[in-house]
């Protein structure tokens, strides 16, 4: 009888899976369930974003970056436009820093609950899925509202906002946050105590405290291990710190505890968005009104040769941005989130370079799924929340 | 810890090293020479009144034609309370930091910090991929986001924003019009043999 042989398997996981997020490939070595080694594989969605931002002038390339993380693209936006404007020096009027909050928080939401959805999804819950996307479809619809576009609105700009808020807006917001905490205890309902769910998360993808530290994981993967760093608390932008909301933290550094920190994250979202909502008042500012680098508005335009001028200029030539370097970190929905810009003093950036936080997520993926399970994988995957448009750019 | 007091603490702490502080509207920025970025690293790093535990982002910037060409740009920061670096008893301030280290454009290479901090691998990764920047001492270093048979270094400011070259593993059909028509000839041929497997038979009258 011939000797039994045991070597392991080489096994290409991507990148036309359905569960890796787009186009990750893993190339995973398999003992039997068990994985012996992984390396991931990444590039396949890369479009140049920041050579093609060279070309451009300031302004032009906020529908670029929105492009980079397309589930949180107001966070790209956003973490863009702080950082030029620490650059210019541009002071934001509070109603416009009221609005940015608001937006920045629905779009955590919204980024969530496709997070939840997906993941809930690939670990066998389709109806999770359903869930979630029927509340993302209203925050979709108030994008649509803002400014025409669901799904990239680059309503954010530097020097403000595109336009002001649309007729009816707040009512919106207002029933949509009435209605949404309820939606959030249905997904705990169908999940938190699931066994199934907790069978497949519990004790899975665990990381300690140092090796998140030390593989750069901030956000919600840090905060489930214990690390309670949140860029609005720590270096708040904004005016963070005059809001009351709470970074929520677990301990594990499991798949499960990830969970946990994300849905009360939700919860707390919902909170900052009402007492931003609070506090933007129904008319006002919607720039810096600094018109070198904002448009002056329509009846000037039409009335005023200046403005004129100035309207024609803006648009032809843009606007000069004083030599120099900024990075204005943002917590976006998968942690610190920024643009390190740098300027020649021209009308164009000499440098735009996104911290694209599912990169360095993806860069720990071995970590945590080597000596695992081959199903764990999917799960792994899923709680780290990678969107291959921001690791490939 | 303000920028001065840093700069105090870290040309006692490495002597030798060549740091100078540059303006910047955001941040303390720090420019250190190349031969002493790993041992001004580490003092960040470990020094319990710095903690510069998390290491944000490495990138780089082609100031051409300007010399050093290429600057290196590390983003590091200290977040104060939620975590210690080992060995530290006490938090050290939350705060942020920018290091930079010019390079020549004919001797482009740098230290690797994977060593201090293994966050390091893929951005130097995509700094090499990038940037053609060689990062000595790095564990695997391969292009990450290019193709691994691509020429040049894309984010270089003498590389052209478009390449109209045709892709290399394919090449477009060529045939003339005999051709093709001969093709499906036989081809139909082929098809007509496979339907009748003996030839029919001729009619004799």
């Amino acid at each position: 009888m011939p000797e039994l042989r045991s070597e392991t398997m080489t096994v290409n996981m991507g990148p036309q899976h359905p569960s890796t997020h787009g186009v990750l490939r893993l190339v995973l070595e398999i003992d039997g369930e068990n994985i012996v080694s992984a390396e991931p594989t990444i590039g396949f969605l890369h479009t140049g974003i920041e050579k093609t931002a060279e070309q451009k002038k300031w302004q032009q390339v906020i529908p670029l970056v929105e492009r980079m993380d397309y589930l949180g693209p107001q966070s790209n936006s956003l973490a863009y436009c702080l950082s030029v404007e620490k650059l210019i020096g541009l002071e934001m009027p509070e109603r416009v820093t009221w609005i940015r909050v608001l937006i920045a928080e629905l779009n955590r939401l919204s980024s969530h609950l496709v997070w939840l959805g997906t993941h809930g999804m690939e670990i066998g819950a389709v109806s999770v899925m359903l869930y979630c996307f029927r509340e993302r479809e209203q925050l979709l619809n108030l994008n649509e509202m803002l400014a025409g576009f669901r799904l990239f609105p680059s309503y954010i700009r530097i020097g403000g906002l595109r336009e002001d808020l649309p007729r009816g807006f707040h009512e919106a917001v207002r029933t949509f946050l009435d209605k949404f905490p309820a939606k959030l205890d249905e997904y705990h309902k169908l999940l938190t105590k699931n066994q199934v769910w907790l069978g497949r998360t519990k004790g899975v993808g665990q990381l300690s405290r140092e090796d998140t530290m030390a593989l750069g994981l901030v956000g919600p993967l840090a905060r489930a291990v214990g690390i309670p760093y949140d860029v609005r608390k720590a270096f708040p932008y904004l005016k963070y710190e005059t809001f009351d909301f709470t970074v929520p933290t677990a301990t594990a550094g499991d798949v499960y505890a990830r969970y946990q920190v994300k849905m009360e994250e939700m919860r707390q979202s919902v909170s900052l968005c009402n007492q931003a909502l609070a506090r933007i008042s129904p008319t006002g500012a919607f720039d810096c009104r600094d018109f070198r680098y904002v448009p002056p508005p329509k009846d000037r335009v039409y009335t005023e040769m200046e403005a004129l001028i100035q309207h024609f200029l803006l648009y032809s030539q843009g606007f000069n941005v004083p030599k120099g370097e900024a990075y204005v970190p943002v917590e976006g929905p998968r942690g610190e989130h920024g643009f390190y810009v740098v300027s020649d003093g021209s009308n164009r950036p000499l440098r735009v370079k996104s911290r694209a936080p599912s990169f360095i997520a993806c860069q720990a993926l071995p970590k945590m799924i080597i000596g695992g399970l081959i199903a764990d994988v999917i799960a792994v995957i899923g709680s780290t929340d990678v969107v291959m448009g921001d690791v490939d750019r | 810890m303000d920028a001065s007091g840093l700069l105090d603490l870290l040309r006692v702490a490495v002597p030798g090293a060549a740091i100078e502080p540059l303006s910047a509207v955001d941040m303390p920025t720090l420019a250190v020479d190349r031969d002493h970025l790993l041992e001004v690293s580490r003092v960040l790093r470990d020094d319990p009144r710095l903690q510069y535990a998390l290491l944000v982002d490495v990138t780089a910037v082609d100031r051409l034609p300007n010399e050093p060409r290429f600057e290196m740009v590390y983003h590091m920061a200290c977040i104060g309370a939620a975590f210690l670096t080992a060995g530290a008893t006490a938090p050290a301030q939350a705060s942020r930091l920018r290091l930079k280290v010019g390079l020549p454009a004919d001797d482009a290479r740098v230290p690797s910090v994977t060593g201090i901090w293994p966050t390091a691998g893929w951005p130097e990764r995509e700094v090499f991929d990038l940037f053609g920047i060689i990062f000595v001492d790095h564990p695997d270093l391969r292009r990450i986001l290019m193709p691994d048979d691509w020429e040049g270094y894309p984010l270089r400011r003498d590389s052209p924003v478009q390449i109209r070259k045709d892709a290399a593993s394919w090449s477009p059909l060529q045939m003339t019009a005999e051709e093709f028509a001969r093709n499906v000839r036989v081809g139909h041929d082929k098809a007509v043999k496979r339907a009748h497997p003996v030839a029919p038979k001729p009619d004799v009258q």
